[in-house]
Parts: C-alpha cells; sequence; structure tokens
C-alpha cells in the first residue's frame, strides 16, 4: 500500500514525459513564471498556480500550516465571500480543487476554454487579497482534523508510514507529516495561516502552468492583465536544514487494530541535483532499480514473494527521485502473508537486493522498464492535466521542465553494473529505516489514544 | 498528498451532446455490441471489453467466484505462464487492466498503435483461453482470504458491506463483490471453467474502442475477439430488488472517526425518473464543494472532511447512498443535521438559483467529460454495457436542460422516502 504523495512523485517519474516541444515560456515583471502547453485536441484548458511553498518550509509547532492555508484559500477575499469561489467555478461548468505537499502547493480549475479569464481573474485574486477571518479558520482546523483522522489516524499503514519518514528524517523536514502534527492543528490560530500566506504567497514565489485548446500570446496577456499588477515580495531565507549524518539501523513498531502486519524499509538515498551538469548516474540506476523490482506483478518483488513463495500478499519498491529538499528514501513496503513474520519479508527483501548484487539484472529487465518509459511518453499525452501536472512540478521544485527529455535519454544509458553499484552502495544499514505493523485485534471498547480532545 | 476534498466518484456518468465524438456502433455475428470511436491524434489505441458477470452473478454458496475468474484471467493462458504474459505485455509497451463491480466484469488494454497487432493477439489470448491453473488458485485463494479477514477490521470496509446487505438481504447485491472467507475456500478450478463458459459468451457482451485504428481492423477485432469466445452462455436476468426492511445498525470499533452509511435501494439504469433525480442529487450531495450537504455538514459546522450524496443506478435498482466520517463524540449532531438537509430538500426542493448553477455546470462542464481518449472509453463503456441509445450524448443536454424544480420535487417525493431510509454506522461511541 503506498501512500498518494509517494504514489505520485513515483508516477510522474515511472510514466513520464511527453514531447516538450511546444511549451512556451515568459516571466512577467513580478516575477511570476509562466508555462503554455498547447494540445488542441478538446476545448478544454487546465490552468494550475504552483507556490514553492509546501510542508518542507514550516517550522516545529506549526506543522501543517501549508495545507492549512490551502483550506483557507477557498474562505473569501476583500471582494468574494467564503465558497464563492467554488460556486463561480462550478457556474461556469469548471473542476477545480487543490493539494499540498512536502515540496509545494497548487490550485488547479479546468474549464471549457472560454472560461478561461473566470478561473484567471480569481486565482489572481486570492494571490494577493485573501482574508482569513477568525469565525472561518475556527470551522475549517475541524475539517482539517477530520481529514487526519481519516487519512492517518484511523488507517494502520499510513501511521506506518508517518512513523517512518519521523523516524528516517531528525532533523530534515521531510521527518513531518504533511497534514500536519494533530497537536499542532489542535493549537493552530488564524494568525498562523495569515503569516504563512504573507510569507509565501507571491508571484515570485509562484508558477503559472496553462494547458490545452490556448495560444500562447492570449494567455500571456490574460496573464499579464490578472497577474501583471500583483507586487512581488522578498521571500525570507530558507535554511538548508540538512539531514543529520545516521549511524545505524533505525527500527520502531505501531500496534493498530489490524488482521495483518505490514512491513515498510527506507534507505536514505540521494535525490536528482538541481545541477544538471553534475553527474547523474546513482539517480538514474537507483530510478531503473525501483521498477525493476516493482514496475509489474512479474518484477521481482511481486514474483519473487507473492507468486513464487508466498511469503507476502503484496510487495513493491518506490524511489522519489525528484525532491526539492535534496535527498529522498528508496522505500520497500509489503504485506505478509498470515504465518510469515515481518523479519521473514524484511529478509527475503534483502535477498532479493542480494541477488542483484551479486548477479545484476538481465538485459530483458532492462529493455522492458526502456520500453514502458518510451511508451508511457505517448500515453501521458492523453491527459492534458497530467501535462500541465508534470510542468508544475518539476519548476515548482527546482529542475527544468525540458529534463523529460534528458530523463529518457539516461533511463536508455542505465546498465546493470551501475545498479549493482547503487544497490551496494546504498542499501546498507547506516543508511536504513525499518517501521512494521503489529496488528491488534478490534477491541471495540479501546478508546482512540492521546488526550480527547476538547472545543 | 493532501487534497482539499475528497472527491467521491459520482457513478453518473454524464454527457452531454458533444459535435465532434461520432460514434460507430454494431454487433458482431455472435452478438457482441461494439461501440467505436475513430481518433488518430495520438498514435495509441485502447479497448475494452465488458461482460455480465459480475459479483451478482454468483450463487451465495459460492460467493466470490466471479470475482476469482475475473482476477485469475490475467494468471496464465494458453500454456504461457503469468509471469510470461505480463513480461510480453511489458516489451510491447503495452497497459492491461482488469475491473469488477456487482454488474460487469471487464477488461482493458492501451497500447501504442504501431504494437497494436502484437499486443491485441495477446490480449486475445488471456481472454479467450485462461489456464485456472489450479497451484495458482490456491495461492490466489489464501490472499483473498486474508484480505477479506483485513478488511473486516477496518471501519470502512465493515460500514460498506453492512450497508449492502442491509439494503439488498438475499439479493445477489447483497453478496460481497470477492465473497467470504468461507465461500472462497471451496473455490476449485473446474468452478471457474464453468462460470467462465456460461458467463463469458460473445452475446450479451460488448467492446468499445477509441483510438488510432481504421473501422476495418476494429471490425476485425471485435470478431476476432467474440469468435473465441464461449458459445453457449447462460442468459440469466438477475432478480428485481424488493424493498427491504429498515435497518439501524450501529457497530462498534476502536477508530477515532465514525462512519455513516444511510440510504436504500434506488434505480435501475434506465429509470425514467434519471434526469430530475440526477440533477437534484448534484444540488443535495453530488456537487462536491457546492453541494448542500457540504455547505451544512463542512462549511457552516466544520464536521466533516468528507460528506456526500449519490444514485448509483445498476442493472437493477442500486442504492442512493448517503456517507460521511466525523469523529464520533458528533455523530450524533452529524447525522442530525443530515436528516435535515435532505428532509428540507425533499420537501422544498431546490431553489431556481441552485438549478441554474446546476444545470450551468453540467452543460458547461460537459467538454471535460470527455477530453481524452481515457474518458470516452469510459463513457462508450457504460453506454454499450447498458444498453444506452446511441444518441443518449445528443439528447443528454436537452434532457438535463428541461428538468424543472417542479420535476425534481415531485421526483424526490415519489422516490425518496426517508422513512425507508436504512443506515449503519460504523464506531459510533
Amino acid at each position: 500500500m503506498i501512500v498518494f504523495f509517494r504514489k505520485l512523485i513515483y508516477f510522474l517519474f515511472f510514466l513520464p514525459t511527453l514531447l516538450f516541444a511546444q511549451v512556451h515560456q515568459k516571466t512577467l515583471d513580478n516575477g511570476l513564471k509562466i508555462f503554455v502547453k498547447e494540445d488542441h485536441r478538446s476545448p478544454v484548458v487546465v490552468s494550475q498556480v504552483w507556490y514553492r511553498a509546501g510542508s518542507i518550509d514550516e517550522v516545529n509547532g506549526k506543522t501543517g500550516v501549508a495545507h492549512v492555508l490551502e483550506h483557507m484559500m477557498f474562505k473569501g477575499t476583500k471582494t468574494t465571500k467564503p465558497g464563492q469561489f467554488s460556486e463561480v467555478i462550478a457556474a461556469a461548468g469548471g473542476r477545480e480543487n487543490a493539494f499540498t505537499g512536502a515540496d509545494y502547493t497548487a490550485y488547479f480549475q479546468t474549464l471549457e476554454k472560454s472560461k478561461l479569464p473566470i478561473a484567471m481573474k480569481m486565482e489572481s485574486d486570492r494571490m494577493q487579497n485573501l482574508l482569513i477571518k477568525k469565525e472561518e479558520f475556527a470551522k475549517e482546523i475541524n475539517v482539517v482534523m477530520e481529514e487526519r483522522r481519516w487519512r492517518t489516524d484511523d488507517k494502520p499503514t499510513s501511521q506506518v508510514n508517518e512513523l517512518m519518514q519521523s523516524l528516517a528524517f531528525v532533523s530534515h523536514p521531510y521527518g513531518r507529516p504533511i497534514v500536519g502534527w494533530m497537536n499542532d492543528l489542535e493549537n493552530m490560530s488564524h494568525e498562523d495561516a495569515l503569516e504563512w500566506y504573507e510569507n509565501w504567497y507571491s508571484p515570485n514565489n509562484a508558477i503559472l502552468v496553462v494547458a490545452g485548446d490556448v495560444k500562447p500570446e492570449e494567455i500571456f496577456a490574460l496573464a499579464e492583465k490578472y497577474y501583471g499588477p500583483i507586487p512581488s515580495k522578498t521571500i525570507k531565507e530558507r535554511k538548508p536544514q540538512i539531514e543529520a549524518e545516521q549511524m545505524g539501523v533505525r527500527r520502531a513498531e505501531v500496534k493498530a487494530p489490524s488482521k495483518l502486519s505490514y512491513l515498510q524499509m527506507a534507505y536514505k538515498v540521494p535525490a536528482l541535483d538541481k545541477d544538471l551538469t553534475k553527474n547523474s548516474t546513482d539517480v538514474y540506476a537507483l530510478e531503473v532499480l525501483a521498477g525493476i523490482l516493482s514496475n509489474t506483478s512479474a518484477s521481482r518483488l511481486n514474483q519473487s514473494l507473492v507468486n513464487d513463495q508466498g511469503l507476502a500478499l503484496g510487495a513493491g519498491a518506490s524511489y522519489a527521485m525528484i525532491t526539492r529538499g535534496g535527498m529522498s528514501l528508496f522505500e520497500f513496503y509489503a504485506t505478509p502473508s498470515e504465518g510469515a513474520s515481518v523479519i521473514d519479508v524484511e529478509d527475503a527483501i534483502k535477498k532479493e537486493v542480494e541477488k542483484i548484487i551479486q548477479s545484476g539484472v538481465t538485459d530483458d529487465e532492462l529493455n522492458r522498464i526502456k520500453t514502458s518509459v518510451i511508451a508511457s511518453k505517448v500515453y501521458q499525452q492523453d491527459s492534458v492535466f497530467y501535462q500541465a501536472m508534470q510542468i508544475g512540478q518539476l519548476e515548482t521544485i527546482g529542475y527544468p521542465y525540458t529534463l523529460m527529455d534528458s530523463y529518457v535519454e539516461n533511463v536508455k544509458k542505465v546498465t546493470s553494473a551501475q545498479i549493482q553499484a547503487v544497490a551496494s552502495k546504498y542499501f546498507v544499514d547506516e543508511r536504513l529505516t525499518v517501521v512494521t505493523l503489529d496488528p491488534q485485534p478490534v477491541d471495540p471498547n479501546s478508546k482512540p489514544k492521546g488526550k480527547p480532545h476538547v472545543h | 498528498m493532501f487534497i482539499k476534498f475528497f472527491i467521491c466518484v459520482s457513478l453518473f456518468f454524464v454527457n452531454l451532446s458533444f459535435a465532434a465524438l461520432k460514434i460507430d456502433s454494431w454487433t458482431t455475428k455472435e452478438g457482441m455490441k461494439v461501440f467505436f470511436v475513430e481518433n488518430h491524434d495520438l498514435p495509441m489505441l485502447d479497448l475494452e471489453v465488458n461482460f455480465r458477470a459480475g459479483s451478482a452473478y454468483d450463487q451465495s454458496s459460492s460467493s466470490g467466484l466471479a470475482s476469482m475468474t475475473n482476477h485469475m484471467l490475467f494468471l496464465g493462458s494458453d500454456g504461457i505462464t503469468e509471469e510470461e504474459i505480463v513480461n510480453q505485455f511489458a516489451i510491447l509497451g503495452a497497459e492491461t487492466g482488469s475491473d469488477f463491480d456487482s454488474d460487469k466484469s471487464s477488461f482493458s488494454l492501451r497500447t501504442l498503435s504501431e504494437k497494436k497487432d502484437e499486443a491485441f493477439k495477446l490480449f486475445k489470448t488471456v481472454i479467450h483461453k485462461p489456464n485456472f491453473d489450479q497451484e495458482i488458485l490456491e495461492r490466489e485463494k489464501q490472499r483473498y482470504i486474508s484480505s477479506l479477514k483485513q478488511s473486516d477490521t477496518q471501519p470502512d470496509s465493515i460500514g460498506s458491506k453492512a450497508f449492502m446487505k442491509a439494503l439488498y438481504s438475499d439479493h445477489p447485491y447483497g453478496l460481497p463483490n470477492d465473497g467470504d472467507v468461507e465461500s472462497i475456500a471451496l473455490i476449485e478450478n473446474t468452478m471457474l471453467k464453468n462460470f467462465y463458459n456460461d458467463f463469458y459468451s460473445a452475446n450479451g457482451s460488448s467492446m468499445v474502442m477509441v483510438g488510432d485504428i481504421s473501422k476495418e481492423d476494429a471490425m476485425k477485432f471485435s470478431s476476432e475477439i467474440s469468435q473465441g469466445l464461449p458459445s453457449n452462455g447462460k442468459n440469466s436476468q438477475l432478480p428485481k430488488v424488493n424493498k427491504p426492511k429498515v435497518t439501524e445498525l450501529t457497530i462498534p470499533h476502536p477508530s477515532s472517526q465514525a462512519h455513516l452509511f444511510y440510504g436504500f435501494p434506488s434505480i435501475k439504469r434506465s429509470d425514467n425518473d434519471f434526469f430530475p433525480l440526477y440533477v437534484g442529487n448534484y444540488i443535495l450531495g453530488g456537487g462536491g464543494f457546492v453541494s448542500r450537504l457540504t455547505g451544512e455538514v463542512r462549511e457552516k459546522k466544520g464536521y466533516v472532511y468528507s460528506v456526500y450524496s449519490y444514485f448509483m443506478p445498476m442493472q437493477e435498482s442500486g442504492p442512493f447512498q448517503i456517507g460521511l466520517q466525523t469523529k464520533k463524540e458528533q455523530i450524533g449532531p452529524a447525522f442530525d443535521l443530515v436528516k435535515k438537509t435532505v428532509k428540507d430538500f425533499i420537501t422544498h426542493g431546490p431553489t431556481e438559483k441552485e438549478l441554474k448553477a446546476a444545470k450551468d455546470n453540467m452543460i458547461g462542464g460537459f467538454p471535460m467529460r470527455i477530453d481524452s481518449n481515457k474518458k470516452i472509453l469510459s463513457y462508450l463503456s457504460m453506454m454499450a454495457f447498458y444498453d444506452y441509445p446511441l444518441d443518449y450524448l445528443e439528447t443528454f443536454s436537452d434532457k438535463v436542460n428541461a428538468v424543472t424544480r417542479e420535476d425534481i420535487m415531485e421526483a424526490f417525493q415519489r422516490r425518496v422516502k426517508m422513512d425507508e431510509f436504512s443506515y449503519v454506522i460504523v464506531g459510533a461511541s
């Protein structure tokens, strides 16, 4: 089971790339970067605004504020009422939403193309004129706490993942949950949200991506009209917050109501350097290795642990190759079969890794991954939203969108020897964190842990 | 990644007329219905085959057999191992998928057009010649059983299963899609073979294709698929759904949130009240951020992250369902507010303003519903499977537009009776 965030990054990079020839780019005087991708198959347009502000930029005691602000962005501005944004977009036939990650926060609308100015007008309005009212905040923070209960507190595998992140990253902000710790949410104020908005929401800390049945010059003109007048801000310095060196394996367990156990293992590994001229051999080798281990049900982990040995009900691996925080995890996860222990499964995963270190991977395995990457390049063009998403994600994190072209070429170059080298270099105890789920019977009388919430 | 709003996938597929979409349709000699949209914008082809072989065709003693048949189809064919099949698709760059619900069992293929003949040949083998290997079956039974036991510990699955049982009792829609621990244990490969022979025939099934292929080739593909399917299938009709006894069930669970499931068996695919109920439900609880339920329960009170309502029209009467999750101490007031909101809506109907906003959204948003091959495929698939007329798309916008406030009120008052609703709450304190 994979949490959405990880899956998304993985998805981006395992099914990557469209042809980027038609991306047009412009930067407004206030620093807003604009990217336009034409796709004239349908009379539809997607507009996305990405802010370079995510949970990685939060500080202790205020975790979750990036995501809370994202919720408050729908609660009205100096000239619009709470909920009006959504009403206007819906009445224009549009769909809209927003999402917060560790590295960014993004807002999007998909509309019939003639309706784009409506979305631009309102999105630019809330870039500078948001009102965070105390009484609206008081209601919305409860919504966010319900979201946390639903996504994390009552989902055993989410709890394992949350603990995994916080154990693997002790000093780096990737250790903190995107949704925030419950106690921080309980003590958050509307001033905290306002402070976040004032710190990070400005055109020079954002990018606009528009994709669909549009002409670049028209989009640049519209953007100039709506976003052009917004003043830029001085963005405060970001601390590097480099993770302290890990000295040995880290282990923990979660007890939660469940029938089955669950295992998550993560090795600290580098992410792709923002300077693309630097050597990226290791990163691409890790990327292809993740695919060889778990791209399909016949990939090594599932084939061996599930199909051949019957040790696990499911097993996979993932690697987030692009991150703003400069480091990443190469993760393994598995659900042991009834009768198999988490230790058996951990050993079996390590044996698969050992096999690769000893004997490498086959040409067939490499070719299947490379073929899949190339085919995906075509399939991705079927989704206008996804085309915009790739540009937005890369540019916000700090890579040029053209990375997608070099990505395919670099994947094609990966060799078995390089994969052996990264497996033996990075899959060592000094980089490893293991968190397991110790399943507990469902006891209806047990109370949720922690202090009762008083409101 | 945290999304502001849990988007409840509305199981109504809404379509409005769209000039650019030209649908071809034919029936193969063996009786398979085919819908096809030719489109050469991208060098790729999507196709899907649907069988009337969902869990509603299970017997209660062998519940889960239909699901297992669907699942086992890709696990070895014509002497080719499961591993080889997956790897052969992978080296072609093709992607396969399968889907399963109470009504249908479906299989899809996405391929580059330059590889379509090879990919289709392999896909055909999978569909026509399943091995149903006993050893693999034993392994998969164990995975099913463990997964069912796991579901029985998680509040959402516990509630959803109990809710369907409450609404459908002994009707096959009350059977769990993936069976239960006891019935799965009894499945043998001969049962899979028999189920396949009975329910995977061309007659009554459907196939859709969208993308870079000529009509001539598409016709060839559809007849090749048809020809290799079992020829003497059963033509079993699903029984009608009877009005259930009202169930009010509370299931304890140590979770921090209580999960509510509330509703009744409502409409069929071919229902005459479809349009007023659908447009009405957008206003009540289907329209995401702007629905009444979200406005009252989330925006005004902060009780929930997600609250929704939907009609799920099926072959026979599918559920109308309202759902939410909230911390267990406040499930009482949250549930009361849901009831009050629904009651107000049934009694007074929507306002003219709400109705206009709903129509603007559905009609204005139509282009986004068919802006990719994948989306077109899923709409065609639904239309072909449920025998929708070919002009369904063309007439849809007029039908939405014709709905009045009075139509909605009348249809809701006649069809949505709150004293016939059942509920299940998991995790109430």
